[in-house]
């Protein structure tokens, strides 16, 4: 039934057991469907952050910083790691244990590399002298960063529960739904990383590329 | 029990019966029963205990500060920095860390799986961590009191560049500690949040549609999903001044002296900081007020016995304030200094809320109207809820406008309308409801008389308090002062009328104490209540045990056959008609009250 058709019922008129609807649960998986609500509630943390963002950029002492090049390869680690979470996910569900493995062990370790490569980049902008507080871009960079990559790791903590189980997985039916949920949260902060990547390249091409479209009166 | 009378081999509900899943066996060890629990009424004591008791902390905390107005000097300790740090922790432990965590984390937890015929939560471990993230919050804020420097003192909204500089008391580690438990307080909220909305829409028995829910139930849904988009606004704007405060960067700095001193901020926006708190801010008011809203309802139909008025209309109206909500968060901000087009705007859509909330109001009006009241105990809370929301809700359209608000917004009149309509009201709301669970949670009643003593002191009491306010706020007396010495437009009589406000204020703090001493007697000495004593239609009073037992339906969970108000159907002989009550009305079958309910109230 539709969200208006629900909404619409007139439950004052249906009693007795003349009457016997479903409950009407969505049907897909609870902890999927709890994972969405989760990717929401981060959705709207980044987009606020990203609203921030954008309107601290226009105060004016905004010094865009260079990008390390190492980031490109960090996007690589984290794109291989999200197909290699896909590649898992199409194994446990034609039943190939052996596809479903080595995605989820490959999808784990590019996803360290993204982790450690992001390290990396945070030591070459320090070394450069990007310092956390020396301009407002710089903060925002290592905050997005730290609170993207805080979320892998957290994501990181379940692949680690889906592995061990791995080991004592009867068939990969039995890991479905974990690998599932971790696809489906890989994919999610891949495509948060694109945006954030996105926002700093942007920035790079002056604060005034991103600005053109919001009118100024708003601060 | 009712649900006996289920014609076995007619409806199987057997393959809908769920198992409770790996790890969720009965708890048999103390510590897994009351401490580690992942049952979700135990969860939900938790909660309550928690809020009630930081709660009390609070509670202390105005008494002290109404010690300091009524009567200025009386208490020497309490110095102009102290008398902030009051302020700024009574309005922070009531907003989010009382009212907040007793609505969703203590009657949510409580109610939803027991309402719609749940065995628990959908994700029983994460709420469990929910609470110990939640006591971990508790504890970080409390902190705060015994550091040096004490908590902060930046007013409850935290507003920088104030809160973070030198010269704010609790600059050194009260404004760290208060927001790291905020984040912390976040974190808590999200893990308790998901499982609500998850659970709800999943985890409903059969027959339970949504819009046979009560609306109990449809106002913590709404507020939970409220919540989940309005808290990332907290977090965020926390996070980035922790940063501000800590690493020295200027999100929300602007180039500053203090003191003499050039500091290294600069080019940062204490607006961006206003509009992010607010965007939380805003809907924080209805993330409080929704829950209320619906338990309300339910009260009113239950001891009104008549079916709620425009059940339909009822959870349109939560839908529609719960979008609004997030359009309205600038008409805090009219005397910031944005932009006044934007001013216009968020006035506009302020009045708009009123209608769906009038709406609601008008609805419980009608059900009472020639209803067979009952004036019970959260009866009483029910309907003095009403007339103090509507009071609150009134100076609200006045504070709604721009023009009004400029004038009025750092006096007593602001004080006056948000302590009404979200301060007083949502807590009789929790009033009401605690008597009418109670028996539900303990198994016995709450004592009537203490009860009635408890309501009449609490209502005409905070009256007492609050109405006075709205004038002291027309005579321009400003808010967050320490004291009014010196100040030559202030009459004496303001003097007399901060005494007496006092005096009422004392009074009410000592009626809870009355209250508290009525539930931990009561919990043990109360009257046995049997499984249902209102004579209920809702699942929860339906459970085969009171209190429930783990899994809360024994061995089969109930079938739900109508909605939750069939409250005095004609041709019924008995007044009401569980919902998982399988025959209709009028059909030759005249339903009679299962036996161990006692039949009809009168």
């Amino acid at each position: 039934m539709t969200i208006f058709g629900t909404l619409a019922a007139k439950p004052w008129l249906e009693s007795g057991s003349g009457e016997f609807p479903p409950s009407g649960r969505l049907r897909i998986p609870t902890g999927r469907l709890g994972l969405i609500f989760f990717l929401i509630v981060i959705s709207v943390l980044f987009v606020l952050l990203g609203t921030a963002y954008v309107m601290r950029m226009g105060f004016g002492d905004w010094v865009p910083l260079d990008e390390p090049p190492v980031l490109w390869l960090n996007t690589l680690a984290l794109v291989l790691s999200s197909a290699a979470f896909q590649g898992a996910w199409i194994g446990v569900r034609r039943n190939r244990p052996a596809g479903a493995t080595a995605g989820l062990y490959a999808g784990g370790l590019f996803a360290a590399l993204f982790l450690a490569g992001q390290l990396v980049a945070w030591r070459q902008l320090d070394g450069l002298g990007y310092y956390v507080a020396s301009n407002p871009a710089n903060t925002f960079f290592y905050l997005l960063s730290a609170l993207h990559g805080l979320h892998l790791l957290g994501g990181m903590a379940a692949w680690g529960r889906a592995a061990a189980r791995l080991r004592h997985a009867g068939s990969a039916a039995e890991l479905r739904p974990a690998v599932e949920l971790c696809a489906l949260y890989w994919h999610f902060l891949l495509v948060v990383w694109l945006a954030l990547f996105g926002l700093l390249l942007a920035d790079n091409g002056g604060a005034d590329a991103v600005l053109q479209p919001l009118p100024h009166g708003m601060h | 029990m009712a649900q006996t009378a289920i014609p076995t081999g007619t409806y199987d509900d057997t393959d809908h019966d769920e198992d409770l899943g790996d790890g969720h066996h009965e708890p048999r060890s103390f510590i897994t029963k009351y401490i580690w629990s992942q049952d979700h009424k135990v969860i939900a004591i938790q909660y309550s205990i928690t809020a009630m008791a930081v709660g009390l902390i609070a509670l202390v905390l105005s008494w002290l500060m109404r010690m300091q107005i009524g009567f200025p000097g009386s208490l020497p300790f309490i110095d102009p920095e102290r008398y902030l740090q009051f302020v700024t922790m009574h309005g922070m432990i009531m907003v989010v860390y009382l009212l907040t965590a007793l609505f969703l984390g203590g009657f949510g937890n409580y109610l939803i799986p027991l309402m719609i015929g749940a065995r628990d939560m959908v994700f029983p471990y994460v709420n469990m961590l929910s609470y110990w993230v939640y006591l971990l919050a508790v504890l970080v804020l409390v902190a705060s009191f015994f550091v040096p420097g004490g908590p902060t003192g930046a007013g409850w909204t935290l507003y920088p560049p104030q809160a973070i500089l030198p010269g704010t008391a609790g600059r050194d580690w009260g404004i760290i500690l208060m927001l790291v438990s905020l984040i912390i307080f976040v974190v808590a909220f999200t893990m308790g949040g998901l499982n609500y909305v998850t659970t709800i829409l999943q985890a409903r028995t059969r027959g339970m549609t949504m819009m046979r829910l009560p609306l109990t139930v449809w106002g913590i849904f709404v507020a939970t999903i409220l919540g989940l988009l309005a808290f990332p606004a907290l977090f965020v704007s926390g996070l980035m001044m922790l940063l501000d405060r800590v690493l020295l960067t200027s999100f929300f700095m602007p180039t500053i002296t203090s003191l003499g001193e050039r500091l290294s901020y600069g080019g940062g926006s204490p607006l961006l900081f206003q509009h992010l708190f607010w965007f939380f801010g805003h809907p924080e008011v209805y993330i409080v007020a929704l829950p209320g809203f619906g338990i309300v309802s339910d009260l009113i139909s239950t001891h009104a016995r008549k079916n709620i008025f425009g059940y339909r209309m009822m959870v349109w109206a939560l839908l529609a304030i719960g979008v609004l909500s997030f359009v309205v968060w600038a008409h805090h901000m009219y005397v910031s200094g944005m932009n006044p087009y934007f001013g216009f705007f968020f006035a506009t859509t302020t009045l708009i809320i009123a209608v769906p909330t009038a709406l609601k109001v008008y609805n419980w009006v009608l059900t009472l109207w020639q209803a067979d009241i009952h004036f019970t105990v959260p009866m009483l809370f029910s309907l003095a809820f009403i007339l103090t929301f509507v009071s609150g809700g009134m100076s609200g359209l006045f504070l709604g406008n721009v023009v009004v608000d400029v004038p009025l917004s750092d006096t007593y009149f602001v004080v006056a309308h948000f302590h009404m309509v979200m301060g007083v009201a949502p807590v009789l709301v929790i009033f009401g409801a605690i008597y009418h669970w109670f028996p539900k949670v303990t198994g016995r009643m709450l004592n009537d008389a203490l009860g009635k003593f408890h309501f009449w002191v609490t209502f005409l009491g905070t009256y007492a308090i609050f109405f006075p306010m709205h004038y002291l706020g027309f005579v321009g007396i400003p808010r967050r002062y320490h004291d009014f010495e010196g100040i030559a437009f202030i009459p004496d009589s303001a003097r007399e009328l901060n005494a007496f406000i006092t005096v009422a204020a004392l009074v009410v703090g000592a009626a809870q104490l009355v209250f508290l001493f009525n539930m931990a007697w009561s919990g043990f000495r109360g009257r046995p209540a049997g499984s249902n004593p209102w004579n209920a239609t809702t699942l929860e009073w339906q459970t085969p045990e009171t209190p429930p037992g783990h899994g809360n339906w024994g061995p089969r969970q109930p079938v739900v056959y109508r909605w939750a108000y069939d409250y005095s159907v004609p041709d019924a002989e008995q007044d009401f008609l569980p919902q998982n009550y399988p025959r209709p009305a009028g059909d030759g079958l005249n339903p009679e009250a299962p036996p161990e309910q006692g039949g009809l109230l009168r």
